[in-house]
């Protein structure tokens, strides 16, 4: 480690504690050093995290590395507790349930599935879930491509008829517009030509560009045909819109991505340093 | 002769008010000698039938609309919808109730029971404690009272003794409740049957002025208040009511129904037809491809990049990055991306260089190592594959971020290849690769994060092309085949909205009508 380092990480030290100190007179009260503990070390998680964008350094280093950490093992008990404890324990056993003291829900009141108390049939995920552990025995180790199959498979086919029929059947559906809103005649249109929101013209341009939107987008994706001639301009079209599409889209979330900055820098000059009301 | 002229006239008189009475449509109340509604006409033609497409335990009653509904008196404020219960389903609460404030008794006894045992402890050894105790001692309702620690202890091993007394009784009367549960449930059909002796009509809702359907839906689990037994007798009422809930219609009844769930959901046609229509043109592309006819695929430059890509990686001596997305092993997209992952790492192995599968979700992980495996087996370099260059990072977004960005700046990969889900950290991620002087290559289906792999990345799968992606590597038959039937189910899209369109604009909406979907 380098003198400027050692410089470097006693000088943050001195910062740390004297923050903790000076919140902690600055919050009073019967926490104080608690809450100011946990205040000082936010601040400097974040700075750590933020000094990734001068490079790589050791500070930023022990942040990723506790937040990694204590993430997964936050998730590794989130999943434990509230899926085998919370779900499946109640479900199967009553001495299971008194052990983890959660409130047995079974207890023979389920309906029968094939002649067989329901709660049986929460065995079937047990195994799949051993049998993807198999994976940590070396000689049992195909094992797991059971369950991963199955979960895989049912999931594929379960997502084929929701995507076929809220992304497939209900899109199609709504290409069925009217090209011609309200129409009385070339001369009542022009008669009436008004770039209001609710007008004639503006509906009619709307139903127009969802309908030629579609049909290029989807000539755009259309993989057996060279993209030349009407069919490449009809592709290029497509992709047009596609493009503006996602300009819209890239302005928009890129705003939400600011206000995530606003809330991170308010945290910083309002909660820590106090010098913002 | 002037007495018959009377009787005559008295006559008259008499059936003239009554005639007038007959037809008043205000009667005057005798008491407070206000104006009193008639009661409105009864609701006509009402049935009741299992309600379609469902998992059952529910009806569905129609009726058509009293004649004062809009019309005539115009005095129907709402329809009041009864059932007819059986006295035996008050069995069934009772013993449902018993049974789940036993438990809850139970469940708090052994939650206290520690507890108070702790608080008294701590109180024997220092009385102090009685201002931090943690229990809820029992006080009298006495405004003046003054807990002691004295007061405290007493009172709390008397609620030990009770806890230790009772928990054990509680306990043991959980199981004969369940089972007199079970028992009284078992005779719930045969109570129904028994229509209309042992029960009671009671009101399930209202239904507003105007309506002419309302449906009864029940719970499924008989362990439900609101259950509804399937293929069990049931009987409904309908009564047109007033503003004064006390002058209503004559009640019509129905019944008996009975509700089952259906196998086949009808309102789902369209669906079934489309997958019908994707299962035929699978099959045949499929075969065509297995019989060696050449499938056209037109070239995708983020995909050709790919080879190039793990070329330069070799040359610099450098891994490749590959990133699934925050997406579980039952996306698409995370699907389409195994596909993909599969191939690279084919290369990888052939090109003898090395690659890096940080992973955000444990099952996607144990996919994404067989899919590594078994590709370094396909190119004959099985002992070049290291399990731990697949692995699992943490299933919390922006630590996985932070991880990953780690493992860019520190590894240095040649390339990164970002496939499947990607949400917030889409930019996060690729502009990290931009500044560690990496190649880029990203696919995905979220339409949000598209924009900011397109600014920050060198190739950039929209949509569809990601699952075109694995076809076009692979150029296996199967594959093929799905691409090919993807692109004709296109052209009906395209033929079908172009239809709809003309349908929607000629008025002529039963093509539209046709392809609805409900429920």
């Amino acid at each position: 480690m380098s003198r400027l380092a050692v410089v470097v990480f006693v000088l943050i030290c001195a910062a740390f504690a004297l923050s903790w100190a000076v919140r902690a007179g600055v919050t009073g009260g019967d926490h104080a050093l608690r809450e100011a503990f946990l205040v000082t070390l936010s601040a400097f998680m974040t700075l750590a995290i933020m000094s990734f964008m001068y490079r790589d350094n050791p500070y930023y280093k022990f942040a990723e590395h506790l937040f990694v950490g204590i993430s997964a093992a936050y998730w590794m008990c989130v999943g434990f507790w509230s899926t085998i404890v919370g779900n499946l324990v109640p479900r199967i056993s009553e001495n299971l349930s008194e052990f983890f003291k959660v409130p047995y829900s079974g207890g023979g009141l389920d309906f029968d599935l094939f002649f067989l108390p329901y709660r049986y049939f929460y065995m079937i995920p047990i195994v799949l879930g051993i049998l993807l552990l198999m994976r940590l025995v070396p000689k049992a180790g195909w094992l797991s491509r059971w369950p991963l199959a199955f979960i895989v498979g049912t999931f594929a086919g379960l997502n084929l008829i929701r995507y076929l029929q809220s992304d497939f059947v209900n899109q199609i559906s709504a290409t069925f517009v009217p090209l011609f809103v309200e129409w009385h005649g070339f001369g009542d249109f022009i008669g009436q030509l008004s770039l209001a929101a609710d007008g004639q013209f503006v509906a009619m341009m709307t139903n127009l560009i969802i309908f030629l939107g579609v049909l290029c987008g989807l000539i755009y994706f259309f993989f057996s045909k060279e993209h030349t001639g009407w069919f490449g301009g009809a592709s290029r079209l497509g992709i047009w819109i596609l493009m503006i599409t996602f300009g819209a889209s890239f302005g928009y979330t890129v705003m939400g991505r600011i206000s995530l900055l606003v809330g991170r820098l308010t945290f910083l000059f309002r909660d820590w340093l106090g010098i913002m009301s | 002769m002037r007495h018959k002229l009377k009787l005559v006239l008295v006559l008259v008189l008499c059936a003239w008010t009554t005639a007038a009475a007959q037809t008043d449509t205000v009667l005057i109340d005798p008491v407070s000698a206000a104006p009193v509604l008639p009661p409105p006409l009864p609701v006509t033609n009402l049935q009741a039938q299992d309600t379609d497409n469902d998992h059952g335990h529910a009806i569905t009653l129609t009726w058509e609309k009293s004649a004062d509904d809009g019309a005539g008196r115009n005095s129907v404020l709402a329809y009041e919808i009864f059932r007819w219960f059986p006295f035996q389903m008050d069995v069934v609460d009772a013993l449902r109730k018993s049974v789940s404030e036993t438990r809850d008794a139970v469940r708090a006894f052994r939650i206290d029971l520690p507890r108070a045992e702790h608080a008294l402890r701590e109180l024997r050894e220092d009385p102090g404690k009685l201002r931090t105790l943690r229990f809820n001692v029992a006080r009298p309702d006495d405004s003046t009272f003054q807990l002691t620690a004295d007061y405290a202890i007493r009172a709390l091993e008397d609620t030990i003794a009770f806890i230790r007394e009772h928990g054990p009784i509680l306990k043991n009367r959980i199981k004969p409740l369940q089972q007199d549960l079970e028992k009284a449930l078992a005779e719930l059909p045969q109570a129904y049957a028994d229509y209309p002796r042992d029960g009671e009509w009671r009101s399930l809702g209202k239904a507003l002025v105007g309506s002419t359907s309302y449906t009864n839906t029940g719970a499924k689990e008989s362990t439900d208040k609101d259950f509804i037994p399937d293929y069990t007798d049931l009987y409904y009422r309908v009564e047109a009511i007033t503003v004064d809930e006390s002058i209503r219609s004559e009640a019509v009844t129905v019944g008996p129904v009975q509700s089952r769930g259906q196998w086949f959901h009808a309102g789902r046609v369209p669906v079934l037809g489309f997958v019908l229509m994707f299962f035929v043109f699978t099959l045949t592309f499929v075969q065509m491809a297995k019989k060696g006819a050449n499938l056209y695929v037109r070239p995708l430059s983020g995909i050709e990049a790919v080879d190039d890509a793990i070329g330069r990686a070799t040359e610099m001596g450098r891994p490749i990055l590959y990133l699934l997305g925050l997406g579980d092993a039952t996306q698409v997209s995370t699907i389409a991306s195994f596909s993909v992952l599969g191939r690279v790492a084919k290369r990888v192995a052939e090109y003898q260089t090395s690659i890096i599968v940080p992973c955000y979700d444990p099952v996607v992980m144990a996919v994404a190592q067989e899919v590594v495996k078994s590709s370094y087996l396909d190119a004959g370099r099985s002992d070049d594959y290291k399990q731990e260059s697949v692995f699992f990072v943490t299933n919390y977004q922006f630590a996985y971020v932070a991880a990953v960005n780690g493992i860019m700046l520190r590894e240095r990969p040649a390339t990164n290849i970002y496939m499947g889900k990607f949400m917030a950290e889409s930019l996060l991620l690729a502009e990290t690769g931009t500044l560690a002087g990496s190649i880029q290559i990203a696919g995905t289906d979220e339409i949000a994060q598209i924009p900011f792999f397109i600014v920050a990345c060198d190739y950039t799968l929209i949509g569809e092309e990601l699952y075109a992606a694995s076809a076009y590597l692979g150029r296996e038959p199967v594959l093929l085949g799905s691409l090919k039937a993807q692109d004709w189910a296109k052209v009906v899209i395209m033929a079908v909205a172009l239809i709809g369109m003309l349908g929607t604009a000629l008025g002529w909406p039963a093509f539209a009508q046709l392809l609805q979907v409900t429920g």
